[in-house]
């Protein structure tokens, strides 16, 4: 399958790792990869913090850019629900019949990252290999929105070596909400206490989740803390200790 | 709902929520207090939910009673009145809070009352009821337990199904020793209980009228239904003469028996309860009867605009559950203070600015990271993320028509973002120069630990990880994109 790549703004300029890790498990099932540079962001920052006609532009161009592709894969579940929840509401709100036409055809083509492996692969072993002890954060909109359940962890379960400690309060907030943990910096961090004192309680080394939004909060009080837990999005860990002996082929 | 006296004798709105927050989140035994109700209440709620196989279906058909008697309120208010009317009760319209204090008080002067007895009425909190009795001298007397120790203690408020859920057992054992002058009062459940229970069955029987809130107009037979746990409610709405109820236009439904619906999940979403104990359902007057005359006062105050905004409209489905409080990780942190309204959590983060203007509660829209967890419990399906996003989507327009709001650094922050986001060579270039501009903020470890002006609320708390080097499409450039040109074949540039 040609698989179109959106890498979603922050990922490009902050994560690139998890970019090139999204390549190397895609390529090995056997899929053509291609990046359109052309790409920015989905729009998501100035939708959710209420500038809404500047959103309308930034979604446009995410639709000029991928309406021609089989498929769009994207390894952030908030950027999807951005998509799914407010991409149609917003080209009406802009009076554009074209536009919305065109994000409802688009739409049923992009996926989540460890949504597009599961539901529209079919797979759940990617042959990875990741000997630590890991623990998995539901994040919000890959839990309330997208509706993963339990996919991501299915795929973390089938990772040679991974040790999934289970951790309290799972689908509860980070208290990151984009521009809310700026407006809101004092009840933001409160929310991320909880949410890292669960993590440490479960005495993993990595913490895992399908945003690196989520991630990068928690990382931020992990590292303030000098503890020696970190986090890594999912795709890393799928995409580490690639068994070689072992054809793409058997995994398709 | 600025200029509406707070029990405490202060006035709601008095700082926006980042402020108020911040100081409750200071109060260590306030937050302790909090967490560990809402959580009692959301495990009890969790478990009698997973109970019954139709919970989506009575959510949704819950949703569409709702917005259907919505559409059509006009016709649906003029039946309630029609039929309460018919069957001996007296309706009174309200437009604002000063109106319905003004019919209440009238009322209650009319039969030279000197004290009212209350159920626990958040309309009644929100048009002030109690300082405008206060000011004329009758006294209004709380007998929902939880309002009666906020009333005592002169505090606010804080949850509109259990008022007082900020408050512990012994802070209830202190008020109540204080305030009804018992020193040798214990703090097992049962002496707090039996210690509110002596000081009001005195009052239910002398006190004369009564005053209510509504959780149901019922249209097709004029009748009203409230549900209650502690039986204070049943004695209010039985023993006075004369019962006066004030209760919002969006609380009528069609007919009893869309009921069925609402006590099914009202009880169960409220207090995690298959069925409220007491259940109250009545209509208008019977002589010899329970209260000989009955007023339904239809409050307004700023629902009207609500309704005409088709996107907010949902706001006005909410039953009043708070189920989405006890689900909300912002309201765990900060209790319901640090809304500065009656209103409080995910629904009063959207009610609150709509009831009034938007100039009031501007902070709230922002009091919420969107993590959906509000709209995922509630049970008329109140898409909260939603309208909060369309209300910023409405203060940041506001913002935008002055000049200092123009200027703001939000403002020309967004702008500058949206700028960059139309055109991936704008973006690129922008990576290349943060990522060499940011040197002066990168500590020795490869952190930015501390950001100037409102990015500095993150550094507070938290580390960020600086740019790397090369961004993913320089990589792509670089290693992908030339063997990719090949494939394809295409002749490579690069």
């Amino acid at each position: 399958m040609r698989v179109s790549l959106f890498i979603t703004c922050y990922n490009d300029a902050l994560f690139p790792e998890t970019g090139k890790a999204v390549v190397n498990v895609l390529e090995r099932l056997g899929h053509e990869i291609e990046f359109r540079p052309e790409q920015t962001c989905c729009g998501q920052m100035h939708w959710n913090t209420g500038y809404l006609r500047e959103a309308v532009p930034i979604i446009r161009h995410f639709v000029k850019v991928y309406q021609d592709v089989e498929t769009v894969v994207i390894p952030s579940s908030s950027c999807v629900s951005m998509m799914r929840d407010h991409y149609v509401k917003a080209a009406e709100m802009d009076g554009d019949a074209k536009l919305v036409a065109d994000v409802e055809a688009l739409l049923p083509r992009i996926f989540e990252f460890s949504e597009f492996l599961v539901r529209k692969l079919g797979v759940e072993d990617v042959g990875a290999s990741y000997p630590h002890k890991v623990t998995y954060h539901a994040s919000c909109h890959s839990e309330r929105s997208l509706h993963l359940g339990d996919i991501p962890i299915r795929l973390l379960k089938r990772v040679r070596g991974l040790d999934l400690q289970p951790i309290q309060n799972i689908q509860e907030c980070c208290g990151f909400g984009g521009t809310f943990s700026i407006k809101n910096p004092d009840v933001s961090s409160a929310m991320l206490a909880d949410k890292v004192r669960n993590v440490l309680n479960t005495g993993a080394e990595v913490c895992t989740a399908v945003d690196n939004s989520c991630l990068m909060h928690i990382y931020g009080s992990l590292h303030r803390q000098r503890t020696f837990a970190r986090t890594a999005h999912i795709a890393e860990i799928l995409a580490s200790g690639y068994d070689k002996e072992v054809t793409a082929e058997a995994f398709v | 709902m600025s200029g509406v006296q707070t029990q405490d004798g202060t006035q709601w709105n008095r700082q926006d929520f980042p402020e108020a927050a911040k100081e409750i989140l200071e109060q260590s035994q306030t937050r302790k207090n909090v967490q560990h109700a809402t959580n009692v209440i959301q495990g009890k709620r969790n478990k009698v939910v997973a109970e019954l196989p139709d919970w989506e279906d009575l959510r949704e058909a819950g949703a569409q009673i709702k917005a259907h008697t919505l559409r059509h309120l006009d016709h649906y208010l003029a039946e309630f009145e029609a039929n309460c009317t018919a069957a001996g009760g007296h309706v009174h319209w309200a437009s604002d809070a000063a109106e319905a204090n003004r019919i209440i008080l009238g009322l209650v002067q009319q039969h030279d009352a000197k004290e009212v007895i209350k159920i626990k009425t958040m309309t009644s909190e929100e048009v002030g009821l109690n300082a405008t009795l206060e000011a004329n001298g009758i006294a209004p007397i709380e007998t929902d337990l939880a309002e009666l120790i906020v009333q005592m203690g002169k505090d606010r408020p804080s949850h509109f199904v259990a008022p007082a859920l900020h408050v512990n057992r012994a802070q209830v054992r202190a008020i109540f020793q204080k305030e009804m002058h018992l020193p040798d009062l214990g703090d097992r459940p049962e002496d707090l209980a039996t210690a509110a229970r002596t000081y009001l069955r005195e009052k239910y029987l002398r006190i004369k009228v009564a005053i209510s809130g509504g959780n149901f107009l019922i249209a097709d037979s004029g009748g009203m239904c409230i549900v209650e746990s502690e039986g204070n409610g049943r004695m209010c709405l039985t023993l006075p003469d004369v019962l006066i109820s004030i209760v919002g236009i969006e609380k009528v439904i069609p007919s009893f028996q869309d009921l069925e619906v609402f006590l099914q999940t009202l009880p169960r979403s409220a207090t995690g309860e298959r069925m409220n104990p007491y259940n109250s359902t009545w209509c208008g007057v019977h002589p010899g009867d329970g209260p000989q005359e009955f007023h339904v006062v239809l409050l307004d105050n700023g629902r009207s605009p609500i309704l005409a905004d088709k996107e907010a409209r949902q706001t006005l489905q909410c039953i009043r559950c708070a189920a989405c409080l006890n689900a909300c990780p912002v309201y765990h942190q900060t209790g319901g203070h640090a809304y500065e309204s009656v209103y409080a959590g995910p629904i009063g983060a959207i009610l609150t600015p709509q009831l009034h203007s938007m100039k009031e509660g501007r902070s709230l829209p922002y009091a919420s990271s969107l993590c959906g967890a509000c709209y995922q419990v509630c049970p008329v399906k109140i898409n909260i993320p939603e309208v909060l996003i369309h209300l910023r989507g409405k203060v940041v327009q506001e913002d935008q028509a002055t000049l200092a709001g123009k200027f703001s650094l939000w403002n020309i922050g967004m702008q500058a973002a949206a700028f960059l986001f139309a055109d991936a060579g704008r973006l690129g270039l922008a990576e290349r120069v943060g990522a060499v501009g940011q040197k002066v903020l990168v500590s020795k470890n490869g952190f930015i630990e501390w950001m100037p002006l409102m990015l500095g609320g993150w550094t507070q708390t938290r580390d960020l990880k600086a740019l790397p080097a090369q961004s993913f499409r320089q990589w792509w450039a670089k290693e992908k994109a030339p063997s990719a040109a090949a494939k394809n074949g295409r002749v490579s540039h690069g």
